[in-house]
Parts: C-alpha cells; structure tokens; sequence
C-alpha cells in the first residue's frame, strides 16, 4: 500500500489540492481526507464504459479503438456544420488539440460554460469583474456572501478551504471573526449556517442587486419598504454588513445565470460590487461548476481569441454566443454532426434541443456511461484525468493546477484520442485533395 | 388541470456524488423528483413517493413528489438532470444560455410511472 499525498480532486471548480489516498495494486482503495463525499466518490470511481464502440442498426458493437477513430474522422470530415462540445471535465491540453480539430475542420466550438457560467462571462466582458485568488479570501475576507449558490451541497469544501469556515493569515480565528450572508429563493444546507438570509421571490434578483446599490450609494431613500421578497430592513442590516466589512467577498452561482436576466444579473451584482468599493474593499468570483471549465474558457480565449461558442468555419474566429451556443446550433437544427467530450448534454440540456442530437451522428469521447451515451454512435472510452491521468486545469479564480496521476489506466487519455482522430481527418483531407 | 408552479432546478449532493454515474438508481432515485411545500402537496393531494406528472410548454415528465419545508409554496424543485431539463426551452434569447430556472409549469397527481433514464432517452429518437 502506498499513501498519496497532495492529490488534486477532478470534480468540481474548487479543485481542491490537499487530499491524501491510498493506492494499491494499481487501485485507489481509500480516500483518506481532504475530500468532499462528491470528490471521494469520483476518486473511488464508478463504472465504466468498457470498450469504443459503433452504433450498427440502433445498437452500440464494441470494436476497436482503430475502427472507431476512422469511423469518428469519416463522420467529422463529411460535415457540412460540426459542433464540437464540452472539454470541461478533462484538462487543458486535450483542450488545445480540440480547438485545433475544430480549426481543421471548420467547426463550431463550444463548451459548458455556456449552459452554466455564460452569461456571467458576457458581463465580464461587458464591465469586468473585481475579483482575487480564494487565497486571498481565505486570508483576509470578514464577509462572504453567497448569491444563488448552496456550496453546503454543490461546492462542499468550499467553505472549508476558502471561504467563512477557513483560517488564514488575518482570519486566524474563522468564522468566529466572519459574518455569512446567503441570498436564495430556497432554504437550503448553506443558508442554515447564515447571520443573515435574504430569502427572494424567483427571478427578483436583478431588483435586489439594485436596491442595495442604492444603498450602498447612500440612496436609501427610493428604495420601497420591500424589493423582490426582501424587506428593506434586511436590506439596510445587509448594506451595513458590507460597509463595515475589512474586506468582503461574494460568490455567486446559478441561481442567478440561469434565470431570466441572466447575463444582466451578473453585470448588476458586478455593479453592486462596485458601490460597496465606496466603502471598503469586495470582491465577486462566479463559483464555476466543472473542474476544468474555467480551463476551457482560457485555452480557448488563447487559441481563438474568445472563451465559448467560436465559430471557425470562416477561416477566422468569430463568437456569438446568442447564434453560436451549442443549445442555438441544435434548436436551429443547424449541425449535421456532433463531438461531444468530458461533458452530458444528455443530461444537462433542455429536451428541447436534445431532440436534434439524437438525430445526428454524434461521437463521444468519456470514461463514463452517461444519458448521451444512449444516443452516440461512436464512443471512445478514455482514462479518468485527476486519477488515472495527469494534466493542467484552471481552478474557479484562475489559477492554474496540475492533476495528479494516481493509477495506470487500460483507457488511452482524451489528448491522445483527439490527436488520433485529428490526424485521421488530415489523412481525408488530403486525399480528397488529390 | 393541474396547479400552476413556478419551476427551478439546482444541484444536490447525491446529484453530485452521481455525476460520473448517472445510470445508477442512487441517480434515478435523487434527480427524477420534485421538492414541493407542504402545502402544495396537500393542494395536489399527494404524499410523499407519489408520482406527479409537470408539464411545461416545453415538455412533460413524471416525477416522484418530495416535501421539502425550505422550498416556498408554488415553486416547483427538481434537482438538475434529464428529468427537470425535459421541460426547458431551448430558445436562449441570443444569450446563448437556456432559461433553466423560472419556468411557468403545471403539476398534477397522477398515477403513471416515472420513467427510467433510458426510456426517458427513447423519447427523443
């Protein structure tokens, strides 16, 4: 038995580093602390896909990974439109080859971030964002404030590592010395650990924003006696808190991007922010779901010039995520073929848009059976990255890491698959040219 | 006709513990289900485990109910997955992101059965 230590957990954007496991004969055979019962289950891991398979009248045949390759490159090549989607839960340099497959074949790239974090990307462009590592949280932040988010279940060390239960430099007491605000629609794990809970009607999120901008701006007189659910006396004991915050910081999730408002949200809460640099300083971080989707997000910005929905079927790069969103591509019936990688539209996507990639060819490249793999006609198993592979992946704030290989895997890495299947394109290509 | 509700959807942690294992029962079991008040349980006449059919302008499933004490009345709760996502819209209104949360829906008691992640799959063949 060999103890690990310093493994870094591939499941969600905290991306927590600290965790020690014991490995023998080539398996993981206990996570012994550091990680959440979300990351423990992910490292003890589930079952797989055993073998690359192609769909043959309605059922998936196992075949070889050679078979399949040239099966996925025949499919890619002879698309007029291909959308390839994901790339969230695997690491940056399996996301480099992607964005060059999808150059090669003038695809349409996407990836999570844009049924997640999209719209807090919009008003990131739209009017930047204030923000700083989770260490400098962990270290000086006296106010965290979570909106539209339950880490308690969805970021379960967070928290712990980072946030109102961590002890740092000139927070060595904890939450001894913090105050938590939770602002959701429901009563959740999260807000039960509150010193205030702002409780809103849905979807009033936009006007709570504004209210306490008006505050915070010393305006409280045109804010009414109640805004979207919340009185205005928690509203003024919620200013007060951040007014008199040594530094506060706050995390918001999908409860605010995935309403109505969506990206008008985020470009509010970055403007309620703002107001209270009036008083002191504060910061906003979007809690970023996948382990890898801030990743995504740079490798793409790096290789196309914008960070999802990229079309590169001009010869140049050009995003609008409006038009160019895997959920727009598949409700206009647009793509005639799909790669669909470390990510579960079948599961993550309205039924709405499902309907076409049902009808589609679609390949997928995962570790795991999933809802998508009921419809995909080509499908590669591939080693599980932060277990069985090493690789880079960017945190929440940015801040890059280095998984970890635990374990040997009989599954190639995505990396290698995406390269198999690049090179059997050009290989296509260039016979077609000729 | 069913009583009006307004629909969200979010994670949970045994949604989460199933990410990598969604054809799991643990899976089927959290996410094919609907957290409702007290008292909208007790409007529709239904008791816990019992099947509710929600139907949006989008779609219609079949949920097991589940009263949850810090869900409000008339929001609707099904933690993310093919069950709550079957009723969302796909026009993103040049967003590029799905309205997921905030859905007008309708839910009723009724006595059809939920069904499995692969046969939910089947109906979008």
């Amino acid at each position: 038995m060999v103890e690990v230590t310093d493994v870094v957990c591939s499941l969600c954007g905290c991306v927590c580093d600290d965790i020690t496991v014991e490995v023998e004969d080539n398996k993981v055979t206990k996570v012994k602390k550091g990680a959440c019962s979300v990351g423990k289950s992910k490292i003890m891991g589930h079952n797989r896909i055993k073998s690359p398979a192609i769909r043959v009248n309605g059922e998936l045949k196992d075949c070889s990974y050679d078979e399949a390759i040239k099966k996925a490159a025949e499919i890619l090549a002879a698309s007029r439109r291909p959308l390839l989607y994901g790339w969230s839960s695997t690491v940056c340099e399996a996301d480099k080859v992607g964005v060059e497959l999808a150059e090669e074949l003038g695809a349409v790239i996407d990836n999570t971030a844009s049924v997640c974090h999209g719209p807090s990307v919009l008003a990131i462009q739209d009017v930047g964002l204030p923000s700083c590592t989770l260490g400098e949280v962990k270290n000086r932040a006296d106010l965290i404030i979570y909106w539209g988010a339950n880490p308690a279940e969805a970021h379960a060390n967070h928290m712990k590592r980072y946030s109102y239960v961590s002890k740092g430099f000139w927070t060595e007491e904890g939450k001894k010395a913090k105050k938590l605000v939770i602002v959701d629609v429901r009563a959740t794990k999260t807000s039960k650990m509150a010193d205030v809970f702002l409780q809103l009607e849905q979807g009033k999120d936009y006007l709570v924003f504004s209210a306490l901008r008006a505050i915070l701006y010393g305006h409280e007189e045109v804010v009414p006696d109640e805004v979207g659910g919340v009185s205005k006396k928690d509203l003024l004991e919620t200013a007060e808190m951040m007014k008199g915050a040594k530094f506060g910081a706050t995390f918001f999730g999908m409860g605010v991007t995935h309403t109505g408002a969506r990206q008008n949200n985020i470009v509010n809460a970055i403007q309620m922010t703002r107001a209270a640099h009036t008083h002191t300083k504060f910061t906003i971080t979007p809690m970023r779901g996948h382990y890898n989707v801030a990743g995504i997000n740079q490798v793409c910005t790096w290789e196309t010039g914008f960070p999802f929905a990229v079309d590169l079927t001009r010869g140049y790069a050009w995003y609008n995520p409006g038009e160019l969103s895997a959920t727009d591509l598949l409700i206009r019936q647009e793509c005639d073929a799909a790669l669909i990688i470390a990510s579960d539209p079948g599961a993550h996507f309205p039924g709405e848009s499902i309907k076409h990639l049902a009808k589609i060819p679609v390949i997928q490249i995962d570790p795991f059976p999933n809802p998508t793999t009921e419809f995909a006609d080509v499908v590669f198993p591939v080693a599980v990255s932060g277990v069985e592979a090493e690789g880079n992946v960017y945190r929440m704030d940015n801040i890059p890491i280095r998984l970890r290989k635990l374990i040997d895997s009989e599954y190639p890495e995505d990396e290698e698959i995406l390269k198999r299947i690049l090179d059997e394109v050009r290989a296509i290509k260039e016979k077609e040219d000729k | 006709m069913g009583t009006k509700v307004n629909l969200i959807s979010g994670r949970t942690t045994v949604q989460g513990r199933n990410l990598d294992s969604k054809m799991s029962e643990e899976y089927f079991e959290e996410v094919a289900r609907c957290d409702l008040n007290k008292v909208d349980m007790e409007k529709l006449g239904v008791a816990a485990d019992e099947s509710v059919k929600v139907r949006t302008s989008y779609g219609e499933v079949i949920v097991k109910a589940k009263e949850a004490a810090g869900t409000p009345e008339g929001i609707a709760f099904i933690p993310m997955g093919p069950w709550a996502n079957a009723l969302v819209s796909g026009d993103t209104h040049g967003a590029g992101m799905p309205v997921y949360k905030g859905i007008d829906a309708e839910i009723e008691k009724t006595g059809d059965k939920v069904l499995h992640v692969k046969e939910l799959m089947q109906t979008y063949m």
